[in-house]
């Protein structure tokens, strides 16, 4: 009993000349960071594992007759019903694939036919481009205007007590599942521009658009009234002291200095929506067709995904060929995000220097 | 034009775009829960479907994405952690290595989740799955298949950032005087982050976590393909078993239901449980993250 | 005058560019107290820090110089910063009792240590807050939260904390400028106890206080040290113009 009373506490002298070694210490540090590591381990594995899987496209040898071999039995995803797509195209099962040869694969991709499954497989992404980039653009409009001039007003007009309601009820938004705003769209969205409009196709890239814009407001409206907020004060004060009215200021003085984060945040909503996929699915009526009306159903990247994953063959060229459209998602949302990461965080982090 | 009608009109259209958005989320809102009220009892929560899937309850799916945010959460929730106090207590902001794990986690939180359903396929299902097969069991099929076990796995990735970033953010508004005064009774670094720090940040750790699994248990897209199943008529018994989900049952029964029309109170009200979780486990979320900012100043 | 117990040797210090203590040299006596005085921003803290290298934790500080506990300097390479705390203790300005019990906060130093057992735990809590005087005031509330107590009980609940680790010097960060007269005079009482088994050195900008309880006072001035002799000297008939001045409040 070394440590009886303050005296004898001598008897176990605590020395400090040398070094210890600690073993906890020195493992926790090291599983630590290890486990840090993990995430950066995720990324690369996340780039090598699905383009690791579209890679076989660009060997233009593919064996075609060994995959149409391994075609027995394997399909994924949820199937003790073989699930009945709606869209034409996709009706035709997966046991009477074959390919004729001659016609290789990658040749077809930038074809305007996106036939994946058929006699004669056509994977042309051009349709799947295009729908994409008209569900994308709706969604933008609709989205973006909307969010940025609610953070303008939660940032510049609210009085401090209705903004503390105003925002954590947009933010809720955030917190609705996509399938459910898939849901509402499918439901609700859908039939209400029915009447309005009156166009033929229940489902197409407008109502797709609309929906999507909901799912990215909250994205788009909290990263905006971010950027306006942290707008440094003294401008604000500045400017109102001058005699300059609230949307003066707001548009003349705190909406161009937030402009560069205001730009972060559009971008990181324009990858939310090229990315989302279960709205896309329930929404756009998945006909890959070429078509510049937006009343028109339309089939994105990622619904192709998402709608023939399930049923395709595990290795095999159409396996492949969604494998190829992952990556182009990855890399155009993971260039987004670089973008949004350091162009426009540069932007904001100068613009305040230099005014300092 | 006179400046103070044009500062009315500006301060008017925003004011109305703050009110449409309201107005579309308390419409949902109101339209799921007028349209599934009057189905959701303890029956519908409480039975397996029944009559393919045209009557009965959706008591499998609600097991199934139980089950699947718990193993979600035991695999992200501690390396969300460790990786939260790296960042917070063993990176310098300036290092090249922290920035880069940051970057990398701000890329899973931006990655489409179906390219996570297409990592869970290839990675887990085709690689990992496919050789522990070829290893364990003569390549017989086993875990290269969709399951449970591998669909969350994938969820726990998508929802790692989640936790990350929650916590990194609890255990910042622990005041530097609390680390001090550990340090200074000769409590070591390791010592100082068990006994000050993680206890310090044990509300942040519970957000991220009630955000993770909210967020699991929305998400269809990384099941789609590792391991949801339209109907299964046992609950899954082990991990290599497929499960039913809320949220694919939604997407199915909305899309691809044979006779669309005569579910559609099911789909409003399984549609109303799946809103009802994500949403309270939200406002908990919302309420523990205000206490924690709260205390930062 | 006890044999030297902290000696520093030529110690300057940098915040990044900024010059905050500019070759410091003295000694500081064994079981005494030695006060540093000062205006704000002169450096005393940052001198006080350095003393158990709770600099260290500080980003882009540079420091150049001795400082030698027991003839050991404290920055060699090899030593063990973690063992030096446990040696030299400290009392912050802002007491941080953590948020636990008053007892948890106590048998934090001795649990670290490695001591679980029930009753050395009891017996090295009830030493330490007898020895801050404050047994008395907690004795019924051992397992109620620090936090619940007055700033002037917290601040002699971060002492007793301190002590259950068997610290050799202690270092006192103006420990009672968040307190009332009352509480100020318990502390200054228990400086005045503590000292006969510690060496005490503490911060203060009162200069009342550095006088009825130091032995030693040393005055800081921008990063430098003005001057340093025993107390009543440096209060009756200091050796600079400086010093007179600063004591006689024409500046500071
Ligand atoms: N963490 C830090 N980073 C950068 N500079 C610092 C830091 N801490 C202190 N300084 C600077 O070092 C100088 C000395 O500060 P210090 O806190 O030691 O003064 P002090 O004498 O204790 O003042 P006070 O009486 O107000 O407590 C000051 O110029 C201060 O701005
Ligand atoms: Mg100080």
């Amino acid at each position: 009993m070394a440590r009886g009373t303050g005296k004898v506490a001598k008897s176990d002298i605590v020395t400090f000349n040398k070094k210890k070694f600690r073993f906890s210490d020195w493992f926790a540090e090291k599983v630590i960071k290890s486990v840090a590591f993990l995430s950066i381990a995720i990324v690369i594995l996340i780039f090598v594992f699905v383009f690791r899987e579209a890679f076989p496209i660009f060997r233009m040898d593919k064996k075609v007759a060994a995959s149409s071999e391994l075609m027995v039995q394997e399909s994924y995803g949820g199937s003790d019903s073989g699930s009945t797509e709606k869209v034409a195209d996709n009706q035709v099962g997966n046991s009477n694939k074959t390919q004729t040869p001659g016609d290789s694969p990658s040749s077809t991709l930038l074809s305007k036919t996106w036939m994946p499954v058929s006699d004669n497989p056509r994977y042309g992404m051009l349709p799947l481009f295009l729908g994409t980039l008209k569900v994308t653009l709706i969604a933008l409009l609709f989205a973006a205007p909307l969010s940025i001039l609610a953070a303008i007003y939660t940032s510049m007009f609210a009085k401090p007590r209705i903004r503390e309601v105003i925002k954590p009820v947009i933010e809720l938004l955030a917190g609705f599942p996509s399938v459910v705003i898939g849901f509402f769209a499918l439901m609700v969205l859908a039939s209400v521009f029915q009447n309005i409009f009156g166009y033929a196709s229940r489902l197409n890239s407008f109502v797709g658009g609309i929906a999507m814009g909901l799912a990215a407001i909250p994205i788009i409206y909290t990263l905006t009234e971010d950027a306006l907020t942290a707008v440094p004060k003294t401008f604000t004060e500045a400017s109102l002291g001058l005699g300059a009215s609230r949307r003066q200021t707001a548009f003349y003085v705190v909406l161009p200095a937030a402009v560069p984060g205001i730009f972060a945040a559009v971008v990181l909503g324009l990858g939310r929506i090229f990315g989302e996929t279960m709205i896309a699915l329930m929404a756009t009526g998945n006909a890959a067709m070429i078509s510049m009306n937006p009343f028109d159903s339309v089939r994105t990247l990622s619904a192709t995904i998402g709608a023939e994953m399930a049923e395709v063959v595990f290795g095999d060229t159409h396996y492949n060929v969604l494998f190829l459209i992952g990556s182009l998602l990855f890399i155009f949302t993971f260039a987004l995000n670089a973008l949004a990461e350091f162009y426009f965080k540069n932007m904001v982090i100068r613009k305040y220097q230099s005014k300092k | 034009m006179n400046r103070n009608l044009k500062d009315t009109i500006v301060e008017g259209i925003t004011g109305v775009s703050v009110l449409l958005i309201i107005f579309i989320i308390v419409s949902i809102l109101a339209i799921t829960i007028v349209g599934g009220w009057p189905k959701l009892n303890w029956t519908f929560l409480s039975e397996f479907p029944k009559d393919g899937m045209t009557k009965g309850g959706i008591f499998p799916a609600i097991i199934g994405t139980a089950v699947m945010t718990i193993i979600m959460a035991v695999a992200a929730v501690p390396f969300g952690v460790i990786t939260a106090v790296y960042l917070a207590e063993y990176a310098s902001e300036k290092s090249v290595v922290a920035k880069t794990i940051r970057f990398a986690v701000k890329t899973l939180a931006v990655v489409p989740s179906i390219i996570f359903g297409l990592f869970g396929l290839g990675f887990f299902i085709g690689f990992i799955g496919k050789n522990m097969d070829g290893l364990l069991n003569g390549g017989v099929l086993k875990w290269g298949q969709p399951n449970i076990l591998w669909a969350s796995f994938t969820m726990a990735l998508l929802t790692l950032p989640v936790v990350i970033v929650s916590v990194e953010e609890a255990i910042r508004t622990i005041p530097r005087e609390m680390r001090e005064a550990s340090l200074a009774l000769g409590a070591t670094k390791w010592q100082t982050i068990k006994s000050v720090v993680l206890p310090g940040s044990i509300s942040g750790i519970l957000t991220g976590t009630i955000l993770a699994v909210s967020r699991g248990a929305g998400e269809v897209a990384p099941i789609l393909f590792t391991g949801a199943a339209y109907f299964l008529s046992t609950l899954p018994h082990s991990l290599n078993d497929q499960f039913m989900s809320l949220g694919y049952h939604i997407y199915i029964m909305s899309t691809q239901s044979s006779d669309v029309d005569a579910t559609l109170p099911i789909q409003f009200a399984t549609t109303l449980v799946l809103l009802l979780l994500t949403f309270s486990l939200n406002a908990v979320a919302v309420v523990l993250r205000y206490r924690i900012r709260k205390r930062a100043k | 005058m006890n044999e030297i117990k902290v000696k520093v040797k030529d110690l300057s210090l940098w915040y990044g560019t900024n010059h905050a203590l500019k070759s410091i040299s003295m000694d500081i006596p064994e079981k005494m107290v030695t006060a540093f005085i000062g205006p704000s921003g002169c450096g005393k803290s940052t001198f006080l820090r350095t003393l158990n290298r709770m600099n260290d934790l500080i980003d882009n500080v540079t420091i150049d110089g001795e400082v030698c506990i027991d003839n050991i300097n404290i920055y060699d390479k090899d030593i063990d910063v973690v063992n030096l705390r446990k040696k030299v203790g400290m009392i912050f300005q802002k007491s941080n009792p953590f948020a636990k019990s008053v007892y948890d906060n106590i048998a934090f130093g001795p649990r670290i240590n490695g001591i679980s057992q029930k009753s050395i735990l009891d017996e090295i809590v009830e030493r330490s807050l007898k020895q801050a005087a404050i047994w008395d005031e907690v004795k019924d509330r051992l397992f109620n939260s620090a936090l619940s107590l007055s700033g002037g009980q917290q601040q002699r609940i971060c002492i007793a904390r301190s002590l259950a680790v068997n610290p050799e010097i202690i270092l006192m960060d103006e420990p009672a400028s968040a307190l009332d007269p009352i509480s100020t005079a318990k502390i200054e009482e228990l400086i005045h106890e503590l000292k006969k088994e510690y060496t005490i050195i503490i911060v203060t900008h009162n200069m009342q206080q550095a006088a009825r309880t130091s032995d030693l006072t040393a005055l800081f001035y921008m990063g430098d040290l003005i001057e340093m002799n025993r107390t009543e000297v440096i209060f009756s008939n200091p050796a600079k113009k400086q010093t007179e001045d600063y004591i006689s409040g024409r500046f500071g």
